[in-house]
């Protein structure tokens, strides 16, 4: 089997995989990460998102080896100890969370849109989101907590 | 109220795991040794199950074993059996077919279980499981209802008529008498669209033997575990309780489909102690769609009599309910006691009859999802009292005025068997009304209409029934199971506690509410208290989480448990205080001797209870650790209001939801953070039902609507931000006088939606939009219009 | 997925040697297409070549009367290019509402093209725009490259290397969304290039993208909202599923190439 090697929250990891095996697979069976999730198999839930290279991504739709030497964020990367990163703590205090699947899909994929866009109206949170599904918030708290995170990383 | 405590908007205690990708779902786990399977499944909805051979599959790589339905009847395993048993009109029980975790003779549905590969990696048990060769005699399928009641082909052979029961409720010569004397009878045909539940976790499951001791451990995505225990283990597998543990860890939201004993838990559970193998199976997205219970899937023809001054006289209902290929845990109370003892809603309707035939087809099994035979009676109810309010020119607001029980009306018996405890319906009305600006919608209909959008505005009321249930009520209708809840409080040593509840949260957030429940009643720091619930070895009993129950039923359990060690910990303040007993007295966390000074704290108290040094040991026992159970005595009665508006563009039939006003009664809340969270997640599934979510199977049984780029999922741009506040009338039947809120929004929303569409395409002539009002039926309706081609 | 092997391309010509030599290859572009469907165990390929290491495919050069967009160029980046946003700001407007954001963040218009998925965008944009397809055996001509949905005149181990775009008079791309899947139920690129008219409909047509003769014919005598809006397209030949029937889309053509006209000005 190929040997994969990339920069996962700024450790060097390594792991022998079959070429078959998703990003999602090498974090979650090969590396013990598992708060990234997956929710479905036509890549449209966004459970599954990371950084890759400092951009959002589907990891259930990108092979392993496609990322040989990429530097990859997961949500187990964001908080700094036992201090939340201000996205985190935005969810936690506008209640963006119910049963906690989606959620590090969701903030992974909220901090690429602040990222690109510093002060997003509700507008722009929620289109962003198109490719994030949540059951249980009806989105509401998650705008708000997107919406508040945007402001605190503003400062 | 203290910063913690009842009515505070506490942050979730839950959330930090879950934010930092620590959660601790099904899938995330891992067993030593552990094995993985897949499950092949039935492409065909109804087939004879000639031949399976798995012999090339079991010479496959990496396969452990592959077993199939013949092996399991060969080990004498049952079939998965139906909590809830329906008496037909003539008193004859309903027709309950054998319902084999993996088929045997037949497959009834696509997706239907027909083998397990066991293997060292998940890609290799599914590689070989495209090795196993099925000989399927492919029968004619049988999708729609009435086709399945004609009879031509059976879903079942030992079920004539694909009838599971054919059942009633109400007076029917009162009924008809009503009718009799009507002066206007508006009558409809409504179709509830079938919806999958879509929890964003799929279901998943582990099972692991201990040989040495016999044990079964099985991790499960189970709303409710104990309950997984008892069906598997006594009828399905006959494992006895304490031979079998059920863990349901995280769970990534049920929505009620995580209710259900699933056939691959009972697969998994036999075939790990066949291999001698820890098995891990996780559900695809495409399997969750074809075997993760569906819900709603009624057909109703339903007419109201009005007497002259438009008071409502009788209400008469025949419901077609659609049940699958099979009996689900609770699939046959779904249409009947959830469904029809909900036909008064708000209203003063005196004479009620509804029959309702449930229905055998070849389609996955239909259960209770999120409000469960409520929203389908609601919207029932509330797109009928509509089209009242059009055919006999009463405004609808004044319209359902006049029709509403009045507060000082409660208790309410209605006809349809329920006895309402407590409400105030036309409080809430009146408060949605003026929420949604109500007065001032025909100003925007006018502006709307300047930039050639057609603006509509609709109404819901709804009253549910939750808190289920009384065991005694539900016992007699027919559930064979107590419906009552069960709590352990255990204060340690130093005076913290953790709660062992019979509930499971799935997104609810037990852990904080539940907490503040705990921390108010000891008047202890909130983080001194610790919830637990999930695992059959440390919950006691537990009857789990739907129906909107957690609180209204499991939160008086622990009450009743905490006010247990408040008592004893009062003898031991007494003794130790050297003061009588009637004389202590608790509060803010402090045990005190009546018109002293002399005190003991919480922890103090609970010392002594394990260092019983200088305890009273003769009369009691040392330890401070209580159990409690608690069943209710009424079922407990959210009702409100729901209030949509929509902007319909005319060239396209797309709908957009401008406004959304909710005002629920939900008794006391205790966090209303979450609350209104709860609110907001139920308005969306509703919504979702109304304009996006629609389940379609092709006359063949097969699936279209199979995955997201069939199956519309809401998404954020999909739904405007909410008004929902709370109205709460207190007095409801249990000591926290709590209702219920977990469904609210799901049983109110979609006819509010509907009539909206309907008011804003009135001046078409539209009378009638399906759901889900997709924008090409919103467009066909709109293309369809009479008057719209009159002017053309 | 079933196994395959993976292989990583140095060279545009090094990837199609390797596709063509391999029992059943096929090119890895951004794969938002391709690993879904190999997910589904809906395609067994033998190898994947995978193309992101190949820096020449990467890129957009503003040609004055044109801009030439390199195959393996991301949709996000398409979207955001100055040159794109101010010579074809229809384009850029097409590129950012393709899929979501992370399909954007990793999508490709070599792989969309390639790909001719008959509800994806591209397939309107070049259509429309009249672009050229270059490939690293010839140019083909927009007119040319499509056939049928899934289907194009690519052969055998062909790889699109660039798409070149002239710069268009007036443009506008209008999508009308499947619910679902938030593909085109309808998308039409209406454009004026250099006195031809052309409209271009996506996600209607079983056969895929085509040109949409009646609206074309209406605009050349009258580009305005209405003259679109006035033609009654017919539903022989469109799509017809779930979410919408073959009238519901002859219509949604109409309404979706006015609005595009009145957005295009």
């Amino acid at each position: 089997m190929p040997t994969v090697s990339m920069t996962v929250n700024g450790k060097s990891v390594s792991a022998d995989v079959e070429p078959r095996t998703l990003l999602v697979q090498y974090l979650r069976e090969h590396l013990g990460l598992t708060g990234t999730h997956v929710g479905c198999d036509t890549s449209q839930c966004g459970a599954c998102v990371v950084h890759v290279n400092g951009e959002s991504v589907k990891s259930c739709t990108t092979l392993a080896m496609q990322n040989e030497g990429a530097d990859v964020t997961s949500i187990e990367g964001l908080a700094d100890g036992d201090t939340l990163h201000p996205m985190q703590e935005a969810f936690r205090e506008n209640h963006g969370l119910q049963c906690g699947f989606c959620t590090p899909g969701m903030v992974m994929s909220a901090l690429d849109l602040v990222k690109k866009n510093s002060d997003p109206s509700e507008k722009d949170v929620r289109e962003w989101l198109e490719g994030n599904l949540c059951r249980c918030t009806g989105y509401h708290n998650i705008v708000k907590s997107i919406l508040a995170g945007a402001q605190a990383l503003k400062g | 109220m203290t910063a913690t405590g009842i009515g505070a908007p506490v942050r979730r205690v839950e959330d930090r795991r879950f934010l930092t990708g620590n959660g601790n779902y099904t899938d995330d786990i891992n067993r030593p040794g552990q094995a993985h399977a897949w499950i092949l499944r039935s492409p065909h909805a109804h087939a004879k199950l000639a031949k399976v051979d798995t012999s090339k599959a079991r010479a496959a790589d990496g396969v452990l074993a592959v077993l199939t339905g013949a092996d399991m009847a060969a080990d004498g395993v049952g079939g998965l059996p139906c909590g809830w048993q329906i008496h037909n009109k003539d008193g004859s029980p309903m027709l309950e077919p054998g319902h084999p975790p993996l088929a045997v003779d037949k497959v009834r549905h696509v997706g239907d279980q027909v083998a397990i590969v066991i293997a060292e990696t998940r890609g290799q048990a599914r590689d070989a499981a495209e090795l196993i060769a099925v000989d399927y005699d492919v029968l004619p399928a049988v999708i729609d209802m009435d086709a399945a009641l004609a009879g031509g082909t059976l879903v079942h052979d030992d079920v004539p008529n694909n009838r599971c029961f054919d059942w009633e409720i109400g007076d029917k010569e009162a009924t008809d008498a009503a009718f009799a004397n009507a002066a206007t009878i508006v009558s409809i045909d409504l179709v509830n669209n079938r919806l999958i539940p879509n929890a964003m976790e799929p279901r998943a499951a582990i099972s692991d033997y201990d040989r040495t001791s016999g044990r079964h451990t099985l991790y499960t995505t189970s709303q409710n575990p104990h309950v997984i225990r008892l069906l598997m283990g006594a009828f399905v597998l006959q494992i006895p309780e304490h031979k079998l543990r059920v863990v349901a860890p995280d769970v990534g939201g049920g929505f009620g489909s995580k209710i259900f004993h699933y056939a691959e838990e009972a697969i998994l559970t036999w075939a790990a102690a066949k291999v001698n193998r820890p098995i891990k199976w996780t559900a695809e997205r495409s399997e969750s769609f074809m075997t993760d219970a569906h819900g709603r899937d009624h057909e109703s023809h339903a007419e109201l009599a009005l007497d002259a001054d438009g008071k409502f006289i009788g209400l008469r209902v025949a419901t077609k309910a659609n049940i699958g290929a099979y009996l689900s845990t609770f699939g046959s109370s779904v249409p009947t006691y959830l469904y029809a003892t909900l036909l008064a809603g708000v209203y003063q309707t005196p004479a009620i009859y509804a029959e309702v035939q449930t229905v055998f087809t070849n389609t996955v099994p239909v259960d209770a999802y999120r409000g469960a035979g409520r929203p389908e009676c609601t919207y029932l109810l509330e797109r009928l009292v509509a089209k009242a309010a059009r055919e006999t020119g009463i405004d609808p607001v004044e319209l359902r005025k006049r029709n509403m029980i009045q507060p000082d009306q409660f208790p309410y018996q209605t006809p349809v068997a329920l006895q309402y405890d407590c409400g105030d319906y036309p409080a809430s009305f009146d408060a949605a009304l003026e929420a949604a600006d109500y007065a001032g919608f025909e100003k925007r209909r006018a502006a709307a209409e300047k930039v050639g959008k057609l603006r509509g505005i609709g109404i819901s009321t709804y009253i549910e029934a939750c808190g289920i249930a009384p065991s005694a009520v539900a016992g007699a209708l027919g559930a064979r199971a107590g419906l009552y809840e069960s709590a352990q409080v255990r204060v340690h040593p130093t005076g913290s506690v953790t709660v062992y509840t019979g509930t499971h949260s799935h997104g609810q957030g037990h852990e904080t509410t539940f907490a503040q429940l705990v921390s108010d009643t000891f008047g202890i720091p909130i983080e001194n208290v610790e919830i637990s619930h999930g695992d059959t070895d440390q919950v006691q009993f537990g009857m789990g989480t739907y129906g909107s129950r957690s609180l209204a039923v499991g939160g008086p359990a622990i009450l009743k448990a905490c006010n247990k060690v408040i008592d004893k910990a009062k003898k031991i303040a007494a003794h130790i205080l050297e003061a009588d007993v009637s004389d202590i007295e608790f509060a803010d966390g402090k045990f005190t001797v009546a018109g002293t000074d002399k005190e003991m704290a919480f922890g103090e108290v609970s010392l002594a209870a394990y260092v019983p040094h200088n305890y009273p040991i003769e009369e009691i026992e040392p330890g401070l650790d209580e159990n409690a159970f608690y069943d209710p005595l009424n079922f407990s009665f959210p009702g409100g209001c729901h209030i949509c508006e929509v902007e319909v563009d005319p060239e396209t039939g797309d709908v957009e939801i401008v406004g959304m006003t909710a005002v629920d009664d939900v008794g006391r809340v205790i966090n209303p953070m979450i609350v209104e969270g709860q609110v907001h997640g139920g308005l969306t599934q509703g919504i979702g039902q109304a304009l996006l979510e629609g389940c379609v199977y092709d006359s063949d049984g097969q699936l279209l609507s199979g995955s997201y780029m069939d199956y519309t999922m809401p998404r954020a741009d999909d739904v405007p931000s909410y008004a929902a506040s709370t109205k709460s009338v207190m007095g409801a039947s249990n000591p926290l006088e709590v209702k219920g809120v977990g469904e609210v929004g799901a049983i109110g929303s979609p006819p509010a939606v509907i009539n909206a569409i309907l008011d804003a395409l009135a001046p078409l002539g539209v009378e009638d939009i399906s759901m889900p009002a997709t924008p090409q039926k919103v467009w066909q309706a709109i293309n369809g219009s009479t008057i719209r081609q009159a002017a053309e | 997925m079933y196994q395959f092997n993976y292989q990583k391309a140095g060279s545009a010509d090094a990837a199609a040697k390797a596709v063509t030599s391999s029992e059943d290859g096929r090119f890895l572009a951004g794969g938002m297409t391709l690993i879904p469907t190999l997910k589904q165990r809906l395609a067994q390929p033998s190898d994947l070549v995978d193309l992101a290491g190949i820096g020449d495919l990467v890129g957009i050069e503003d040609g004055g009367d044109s801009v030439t967009i390199k195959a393996m160029t991301r949709h996000v980046d398409v979207a955001n290019s100055p040159v794109v946003q101010s010579k074809i700001p229809a384009l850029a407007s097409l590129a950012s509402h393709i899929g979501d954001p992370q399909v954007r963040n990793r999508g490709t218009i070599g792989g969309s093209l390639a790909n001719n998925d008959p509800a994806a965008d591209y397939p309107a944009a070049v259509l429309g725009l009249n672009a050229t397809v270059i490939t690293n055996k010839r140019e083909i001509a927009a007119d040319d490259y499509f056939d049928g949905m899934f289907t194009t005149t690519l052969e055998e181990g062909e790889l699109i290397t660039a798409v070149r775009f002239p710069v268009p008079g007036k443009a506008a791309y209008t999508k009308f969304p499947n619910p679902a899947s938030r593909y085109a139920l309808v998308g039409v690129m209406v454009a004026q290039t250099g006195g031809e008219i052309r409209v271009a409909v996506t996600g209607a047509g079983q056969d895929g993208v085509f040109r949409a003769a009646e609206i074309e014919s209406a605009l050349s005598g009258n580009w305005s909202a209405d003259a679109a809006k006035g033609v009654k397209m017919s539903a022989d030949g469109l799509n017809a599923d779930i979410h919408a029937s073959a009238d519901y889309r002859a219509h949604l053509i109409s309404v979706m190439a006015s609005r595009a006209v009145a957005a295009a000005g």
